[in-house]
């Protein structure tokens, strides 16, 4: 038992041992010292709980007046410890319960972790996987830009954007519940190439919804582009040029805001992206207005890539989704029974009766799951918030020994200093939106 | 390197009669690999050489594996490799630290890791430090690329591993006064047994599980 | 029954408790406690679609002097738990708790170090929501339930005798060990 008083956590001996309270207690003492200091210095705390901090933010802020003189960020609120639980799950087991980190993009999540085994295992998902991981991954764009967009909109005062902006969301949400039979967190996109392929009539649906999203997008422009109070609030503000994102490395709309036409799509493609005709869209302003823009005009070059996708899709009906190795690919076939979705009658049919092989390698894939040759990799894909990068340790085994997710929210979040000190206190908002945090992901 | 595992499942000494527990498996981890590496990794490897005329010192091993290049470097040089890396060889980005722990790999148990990215030449390389368990000091990468500072500061939280240089290194993710560190493998997962209806389902570390 | 027809039209004959419990549940304001991804669904509950300002509850008050009812949608990690029970202090009574979600009712699938294997552990919980994350329509289902777990709470000392009833029969009740089910 210590004596040491911990500044921070005020503790009391009790039968099951100390207990802390952690109340903040750096507050106080940080306030002490403030009331001693000579200057006029008030320091304001913002969050966790704050209806405009992006999720449970902890903003530290010490402001002259209106003015803000430093900007101090406090994570950790949302740290589930996904790394470490991913340790004791098999590879697959892993898609679900990483599709939880950055959960406003759960298919990149999912993607990148899978590219990463799939880098590991030496092995490639056909092509009709690629195509539709493809597909998810931009209404995955669609719908977090959605979000980023009408909660910023919301946190800055328009409070129409967000109904307007979720109007489109739910028809995205539409499709992922059609493709994958979830709205959200789907642990659709597997090692080795997809869950499930799409259902009939799945295409059609696509098509419609795309000629719908393209007609609305059109009514959320007209709300906030161009719209003089906005500009107001989102020009000049969040200022970070392009030496400051590259030291800081950031990545996304924020390093494309400079300048830069930095996108992994292009650069480095993955799951067949050069095969898409799409742009880049970058703005020179350096501001919020321009990654506003940014990431709405994103939203058209995603509608353009779905459509090729479906042109694609068409194509190659009846292919494969998963990879041909029977010891890798994940082995149900689901379908929609009276009591919900699971696997298909045919399948079980298939494994308790005909195939003695299928019925071992169903089993062998679901309780051990598929082993993974030692070594370390790096797989990263662009998600709507930047380089979501996945470092993967396999020590040989059927359980990852190290997963390590490169989030770009959490390197992002880092330029709020940089973007908000000498800036006022309402214009921290816009910059942190214009960021576009997602904390399950800097926490992980 | 290779080392031998054996036995299927994690725990050993459970009755186990499947004749799974019998197994023995040969892991192979990658070694050093030799010149000539293949795509641009030659080309980065010369750069390095020439404007780093120590790089036979500094750098351990290098490994090309599933088409990526790893540099293992020293503690003591990772500063300066750091910086020609940067200036001369034009990897702006770096994409933050990534710590591992390999209890088994006596001194050398906490390895570091910086994945790099040269968006002017379209590269991507790795640099990998191992630093003692007995002595978990890495020169922080702060002034180099500023991006790292929180990315270290989660290293140190998740794994121990203290960054000499660093401006201001606290716990991030965990809170303030948490003892241990969370990610490193002798720290538990620290689960609860589930209880539903008389039977007691035991936490994910603690279950019979493959390896 | 018999009273309200002698009376002139424009009269209304109820029971302070029902009253109190009408008014009460009918325009319950959240407090945004939004965490994780079960925030989101929270959201897209309020928002078109899946209209919350049908009961009332669009407005999230952002203070929880203001609010009524926390929706503690998420993963509460070791580090939000004091955070979490001090905004449920600062929140004026009555009050009311739903943890949404499989991770605030039990820690959901992250049974680890890091997160509070359920919100009971901080504050009392009226309604658990499972799921991952529920859907919208799931959150007002729990939310109707609330309403009428509201409208029929009692008042004063009709109270006390329910919360005194009630403790009786958690200490009699069947352990949940002892709760064998098909395994008996």
């Amino acid at each position: 038992m210590s004596t040491y008083v911990d500044p921070y956590a005020s503790s009391r001996e009790t039968t099951e041992g100390t207990v802390f309270s952690v109340t903040g207690g750096d507050w106080d003492s940080l306030v002490t010292e403030i009331g001693q200091a000579k200057e006029e210095r008030v320091v304001v705390n913002m969050g966790p709980q704050h209806p405009s901090t992006h999720g449970v933010l902890r903003l530290v802020l010490e402001l002259e007046g209106e003015t803000v003189t430093e900007v101090r960020c406090g994570i950790g609120y949302l740290h589930t410890g996904i790394e470490k639980n991913t340790e004791y799950r098999s590879w697959t087991q892993g898609v679900t319960f990483v599709t939880r980190m950055d959960y406003l993009s759960p298919i990149f999540n999912e993607t990148a972790y899978c590219l990463g085994v799939e880098k590991l295992l030496g092995i490639e998902a056909p092509e009709r996987a690629n195509q539709i991981r493809v597909m998810m991954m931009e209404f995955n764009r669609i719908s977090s830009h959605m979000v980023a967009l009408g909660t910023g909109a919301l946190e800055l005062g328009a409070l129409s954007p967000m109904i307007f902006c979720f109007r489109e969301r739910e028809r995205v949400l539409d499709i992922f519940e059609l493709v994958s039979g979830l709205r959200m967190n789907m642990a659709y996109v597997r090692p080795g190439g997809v869950a499930q392929d799409l259902p009939k009539g799945a295409i059609a649906k696509i098509r419609e919804t795309v000629a719908e999203l393209r007609q609305n997008f059109k009514d959320n422009e007209k709300l906030l582009v161009g719209n003089s109070i906005w500009m107001k609030r989102t020009e000049g503000i969040g200022y970070l040029d392009l030496a400051g994102a590259t030291t800081l490395g950031i990545t996304g709309p924020v390093l494309r805001s400079t300048g830069l036409p930095w996108d992994l799509r292009k650069m480095q493609p993955y799951c067949g992206y050069e095969q898409y005709d799409f742009d880049v869209i970058t703005a020179d302003t350096c501001d919020v207005y321009g990654r506003f823009l940014i990431r709405i005009a994103e939203l058209e070059q995603s509608l353009r890539i779905i459509e090729q996708a479906c042109d694609k899709l068409e194509k190659s009906e009846g292919q494969p989704v998963m990879v041909e190795d029977k010891k890798i690919a994940w082995p149900s076939q689901l379908s929609v029974g009276n009591d919900g979705m699971g696997n298909s009658l045919d399948h079980i049919r298939e494994i308790m009766g005909e195939s003695m092989e299928s019925l071992i390698h169903h089993f062998k894939l679901v309780t051990e799951g598929f082993r993974v040759p030692t070594g370390q990799v790096y797989a990263a894909v662009e998600s709507p918030r930047g380089e979501l990068g996945v470092h993967l340790v396999s020590d040989g085994g059927t359980r990852p020994y190290r997963v390590h997710f490169r989030e770009p929210s959490f390197n992002n979040l880092q330029s709020t200093s940089a973007m908000c000190e000498g800036s006022m206190v309402a214009d921290i908002i816009g910059a942190v939106a214009s960021i576009d945090p997602v904390m399950g992901g800097v926490d992980r | 390197m290779s080392t031998e595992e054996r036995g299927s499942f994690g725990t050993h000494g459970t009755g186990d009669t499947s004749g799974y527990g019998g197994l023995v498996r040969t892991e192979v981890t990658p070694g050093s690999t030799e010149r000539p590496y293949g795509g641009y990794f030659d080309q980065v490897a010369d750069d390095l050489e020439r404007a780093y005329p120590d790089f036979a010192d500094a750098i351990e091993r290098v490994v090309v594996d599933r088409g990526e290049l790893t540099l293992h470097i020293k503690r003591e040089r990772l500063v300066e490799v750091s910086l020609i890396l940067r200036d001369r060889l034009k990897f702006e980005n770096c994409l933050g630290v990534s710590g591992v722990h390999y209890p088994a790999d006596t001194n050398r148990e906490l390895h570091a890791v910086y994945p790099l990215l040269s968006m002017t030449n379209n590269q991507r390389i790795r640099l990998e430090v191992s630093v003692p368990d007995s002595d978990p000091h890495i020169p922080s990468l702060v002034e180099v690329w500023a991006g790292n500072n929180w990315n270290e500061r989660e290293t140190f939280d998740m794994f121990g591993i203290i960054f000499d240089g660093h401006p201001g290194l606290t716990r991030i993710l965990m809170p303030d006064d948490w003892q241990g560190h969370p990610q490193r493998k002798d720290y538990a997962l620290g689960g609860i047994a589930v209880e539903y209806k008389g039977a007691t389902t035991p936490p994910p570390s603690e279950r019979r599980s493959y390896k | 029954m018999g009273l309200e027809e002698k009376l002139p039209s424009g009269f209304l004959l109820t029971s302070v408790e029902k009253l109190a419990g009408y008014m009460r549940k009918n325009s319950l304001w959240p407090a945004t406690f939004g965490l994780a991804c079960c925030a989101i669904e929270m959201m897209a509950a309020g928002a078109g679609r899946y209209d919350l300002a049908r009961f009332g509850m669009e407005v999230f008050r952002a203070s929880p002097r203001q609010a009524d009812l926390m929706i503690v949608a998420g993963r509460v990690s070791n580090k939000m738990a004091p955070v979490l029970r001090q905004i449920y202090d600062q929140m004026a009574a009555p009050k009311w708790v739903i943890a949404m979600g499989a991770c605030a009712s039990s820690g959901g699938m992250f049974n680890n170090y890091a997160i509070v294997q359920g919100v009971d552990h901080v504050v009392p919980v009226d309604i658990y929501l499972p799921g991952c994350p529920p859907r919208p329509e799931m959150l007002m289902d729990a939310i109707l339930k609330l309403h009428d777990q509201i409208y029929v709470e009692k008042l004063g000392p009709n109270r006390e005798l329910v919360i005194k009833n009630v403790e009786a029969a958690a200490l009699a009740a069947l352990p949940t060990h002892q709760m064998k089910g098909l395994l008996a």
